[in-house]
């Protein structure tokens, strides 16, 4: 077997993943310790991976169904830091709610494990494989607060939607593979005749499930309740670490098999990118809640990033890897924020909870005010340079209409970012909120914000590592 | 030459803004921070005097250019300043002074966050003047939402939230169809470097569709007729060195870029909506000043009165002549000075009174003669009286205007007559007439610093009505080369 040592990420997050459940089962009270050893083993994958594959050619395994290439190993490396930053934050928040257990960094570690295996498929049956084993962590993760109603019922309805989802996706992979004989990326691209109407069914059916997975309209149903119900922890990784892995195998399904075949699936992306869009933005006006608040703003964000794809260009591809790493930096930064809203063991999560949070808190606000300003694409925040690029490369394809409807719905999403702030800083005030926080939560909101605001520094860095993604 | 003048110019208010900050948990001392932010703003303010002392009246050439690679292959850092540019950078450098003294009464609660917003926000009025890439200057335009933003809402009136959402929503939207064009420009033309744009110039058929993108940004901006309804509600609301800001400075970006960008960039798309702004122009000219009338709310009257001001501004540019152009910045920089001066006078009475009605005054010329005499200063030059800054502007435009076209001038010169009539009811009414209100004995007069800043306004607004040689000299040569490209695309392309 060559190159077996390019899967050494995934075959030491996978031991470790034993090992872990066994020192559980015998050790006792050992969930402080697991905690930690999860920790170093997202942040020592990381750096086995960045060191092993980040600068390898694309290289094949596995009979051709695993692929290794700078996308690839990009993409994990950004999963497991997000990972690594959600589980680093967690800890305290979980002991709140006494749910700080051994299972929490296992699962996210498992989902993590499905994800890296998704990133690098290059095959429907790996892809597949790769996408039920994190989504099974993740339906575990989502009711992680079982004694709590809304926990219970979000982790229901995440596990009978998606199981729906990810049927319909199988459904497609069948057509697919009925069609062309073949279930590998590469095979396929070279068995299809371009006017084979059950090719095009296939693509639907797998881009519906993929849809499903990154929550795009209108298949979004399922986010707000879910966002709203898990443990907020569990929704910062929700937000953030599923999607990137969907993304990629979004790009790599589209661009590698059926790059032939834009003219049929551009439409779909740019409907389902101005649906996100627009959707998001005017559905997010009328929210109370900061987690639904945000899984109608996460909607409209994924608009976006499915805006860079729809261009059927590298650019785009690019542009939409760009999007994601800003949003996540983002999204870590808002979390942050939520994380510290605690007054005597309770976690407050309504938008009014935040009134006045100025004049108690100046750093805090000060930091979410420039997080939000950045989620609403402000210059010369980061968030406006991520929407920059997406829609430099969509013009750059001519697309007009979806330029024009994508910056509009930035002025709408612009309006509940600015209610938010208003809420902080011309509302009276309310009790102070506890200042005794996690130091790796202050570290988490100070650089997110400090990368967010100094950004528009030296914006080379993150286009020159992105450009060498190449996949046409 | 090659100390970064330009960039420091925009760097100083930050790093200042920045040092405030940073220093605000240790002292309650609310003078020391004041007296920091006002320090930063003279350097600025003595800084950009030595730049125009160094300017070179005798070419049209973008000088103090700096460039650097900002975006690899993208965008570069590019700033730069000509003649029509260098006169807006001291307007700003000049108000944002005169700003920080005046918060000393109007200004009550978070001194400190006032002083940053007010000193970012410098940064960014005059990283607009002064860029030459498309995409900085739009990164500047539309950053100064965030601190106009916190400025009207945190420290503004009643309907704060309102004005400012109203505010930044607007702006906003016009200015999101502004960068698709900047965008569309960078793949039409593959670069956004202004001066590069300038020499290759646009093909005609993408000029009229870019040309409505930059002008829907404007027009919101200037403000023009019909979009023009944030701006009463914004000044109303704002504290006394918000619409200061805003009256001055913020409204000049637009006018600065119609003559930088829409005339620059796109000369036969604006021959051929010219007709276009003059109606607009006309409107907002005639329309708000018969509003002005009407108001019982001083703010909002010049409110109203910068509306119409700003809309011989535009009037002025798209004439595209010699002295429309000229008189269209020279009305600018008296506006800024005028607006200003004008909004501070208010705010003295406001402090004092608590009232912005003018109903509630009258007969206060007894009371508090030199605010009466400063007050009737600028009421005069806001009406454009000669031998004030504001006759200069608007007699160049309303020439220019006569040359093109005949009707539109003697609408636009109804609207003069309007305006006298709105600023001496609103004068008589405020400072004449007979004393009912008892309260107001117990007004006092002008203290050190409200005369200091409304001497400091009254002097240039006397000398350039008098002497607007200095003005003109800088801005004509680079006008006159304008104006000539323009002829030159116009003529070419026919």
């Amino acid at each position: 077997m060559n190159n077996i040592e390019l899967i050494f990420p995934e075959i030491f997050i996978s031991l470790s993943i034993m090992f872990l459940l066994i020192l559980g089962v015998f050790k006792k009270d050992s969930s402080k310790i697991i905690h930690n050893i999860s920790l170093l083993v997202l942040l020592v994958t990381a750096v086995i991976t960045f060191n092993e594959t980040l600068s390898i050619n694309p290289t094949t395994l596995f009979n051709k169904s695993i692929i290794i290439d700078y996308l690839s190993s990009f993409m994990k490396i950004i999963t497991l830091l997000a990972a690594f930053v959600v589980l680093l934050i967690s800890s305290n928040y979980l002991r709140t709610f006494k749910i700080f257990k051994i299972e929490y960094p296992i699962l996210i570690l498992s989902s993590v494990l499905g994800m890296m295996i998704m990133i690098s498929s290059n095959d429907l049956i790996v892809f597949y494989m790769g996408l039920e084993l994190q989504s099974l962590a993740l339906y575990v993760l989502a009711t992680f607060n079982r004694d709590q109603l809304k926990s219970s019922e979000a982790g229901l309805k995440y596990f009978v939607l998606s199981a729906l989802s990810s049927g319909l996706l199988l459904y497609g992979c069948s057509l697919i593979y009925g069609f062309t004989g073949s279930t590998n990326f590469n095979v396929i691209s070279t068995q299809f005749t371009t006017n084979e109407y059950a090719i095009t069914f296939g693509i639907v059916f797998i881009l519906v499930g993929l849809a499903f997975k990154i929550s795009a309209v209108p298949f979004h149903m399922w986010a707000p309740d879910v966002y709203e119900g898990s443990p907020t922890s569990v929704t910062l990784f929700f937000t953030m670490v599923p999607k990137i892995a969907a993304l990629t195998v979004f790009i790599r399904f589209l661009y590698v098999p059926f790059l032939n075949l834009i003219d049929q699936w551009q439409m779909i992306l740019v409907f389902l990118s101005i649906a996100s869009m627009l959707f998001g933005a005017i559905a997010a006006i009328g929210q109370r809640n900061l987690k639904r608040l945000i899984a109608y703003s996460s909607i409209s964000h994924i608009g976006y990033a499915l805006a860079g794809l729809a261009t059927g260009s590298n650019d785009g591809i690019q542009s939409s890897v760009i999007y994601m790493t800003i949003y996540i930096i983002m999204n870590l930064g808002f979390f942050s924020c939520l994380l510290m809203m605690k007054r005597n063991n309770i976690y407050y999560e309504q938008i009014d909870d935040l009134s006045g949070l100025s004049k108690n808190h100046p750093l805090l606000s000060i930091s979410l005010l420039i997080i939000l300003f950045s989620l609403a694409g402000i210059p010369p925040l980061a968030g406006f340079f991520a929407k920059f690029y997406i829609f430099k490369s969509v013009i750059e394809q001519s697309m007009y209409f979806l330029a024009i409807v994508g910056l509009l719905s930035t002025v709408v999403a612009a309006f509940y970012y600015l209610r938010i702030i208003k809420i902080m800083y011309f509302d009276e005030e309310k009790d102070s909120y506890d200042k005794d926080h996690n130091l790796w939560l202050k570290l988490s909101l100070t650089v997110s914000t400090i990368l967010i605001l100094m950004y528009f520094i030296f914006p080379s860095e993150l286009i020159d590592a992105v450009s060498k993604i190449n996949i046409i | 030459m090659n100390f970064p003048i330009l960039s420091s110019l925009i760097l100083l208010p930050s790093i200042g803004a920045l040092f405030l900050f940073f220093t605000k948990s240790k002292s309650e001392n609310k003078i020391t921070a004041k007296y920091v932010a006002l320090f930063t703003s003279l350097v600025n303010f003595f800084l950009s005097i030595y730049l125009w002392f160094l300017f070179d009246q005798t070419t049209s050439a973008f000088q103090f250019v700096e460039d650097r690679i900002w975006i690899e292959g993208l965008i570069n850092y590019k700033v730069g300043v000509d003649g029509i540019s260098i006169l807006f950078i001291i307007l700003t450098t000049f108000i944002t002074p005169l700003c920080i003294i005046s918060v000393n009464n109007s200004v009550t609660k978070r001194l400190n966050e006032f002083l940053i917003a007010i000193l970012v926000m410098e940064t960014f009025m005059i990283g607009v003047f002064c860029s030459l890439d498309l995409v900085v200057f739009y990164l500047f335009f539309e950053a100064g939402l965030i601190p106009m933003f916190l400025i009207i809402g945190i420290w503004g009136g009643a309907r704060r939230v309102y004005s400012a959402f109203k505010f930044f929503l607007f702006t906003l939207l016009g200015s999101v169809l502004m960068l698709v064009a900047i965008i569309s420009i960078y793949w039409i033309t593959g670069t956004t470097d202004v001066v590069q744009l300038y020499e290759l110039g646009i093909d005609t058929k993408y000029q009229n569709l870019l040309w409505l993108a930059f002008f829907s940004s404007f027009a919101v901006k200037t403000p023009m007729w019909p979009v023009h309804t944030w701006l009463p509600d914004a000044h109303v609301e704002a504290p006394t060195a918000g619409s200061v800001l805003l009256a001055a400075i913020l409204l000049k970006m637009a006018g600065y870029g119609f003559i930088r960008f829409s005339l620059g960039l796109f000369p036969s798309a604006s021959e051929v909506f010219t007709p276009l702004i003059y109606t607009l122009s006309v409107v907002a000219i005639i329309f708000t000043s018969l509003i002005a009338l009407m108001q019982e709310d001083m703010k909002k009257l010049i409110a109203y009165s910068s509306v119409a001001h700003m809309g011989f501004v535009t009037l002025g540019i798209f004439t595209i002549q010699q002295q429309g152009i000229e008189g269209s910045i020279i009305q600018m920089i008296s506006h800024g000075l005028v607006s200003a001066a004008l909004f501070l006078c208010v705010g003295v009475v406001y402090d004092r009174m608590h009232s912005r009605l003018i109903a509630t005054y009258g007969g206060i010329v007894t009371i508090i003669p030199k605010y009466a005499i400063l007050f009737m200063v600028f009421t005069l030059a806001a009406l454009g009286l000669p031998g004030t800054s504001g006759f200069v502007g608007e007699f160049l435009i309303l020439m220019a205007a006569f040359k093109d076209n005949f009707l539109v001038a003697v609408l636009a010169s109804l609207g003069v007559i309007i305006g006298a009539a709105y600023m001496l009811w609103l004068y008589k009414r405020v400072i004449f007439g007979k004393l009912i209100n008892s309260e107001l004995k117990k007004m006092i007069d002008l203290n050190r610093s409200e005369a200091f800043t409304l001497t400091c306004l009254a002097i240039p607004t006397l000398y350039f009505g008098f002497y607007p040689e200095p003005l003109i000299n800088t801005i004509e040569v680079s006008i006159s080369d304008l104006i000539d490209t323009y002829n030159f695309s116009v003529v070419s392309k026919q």
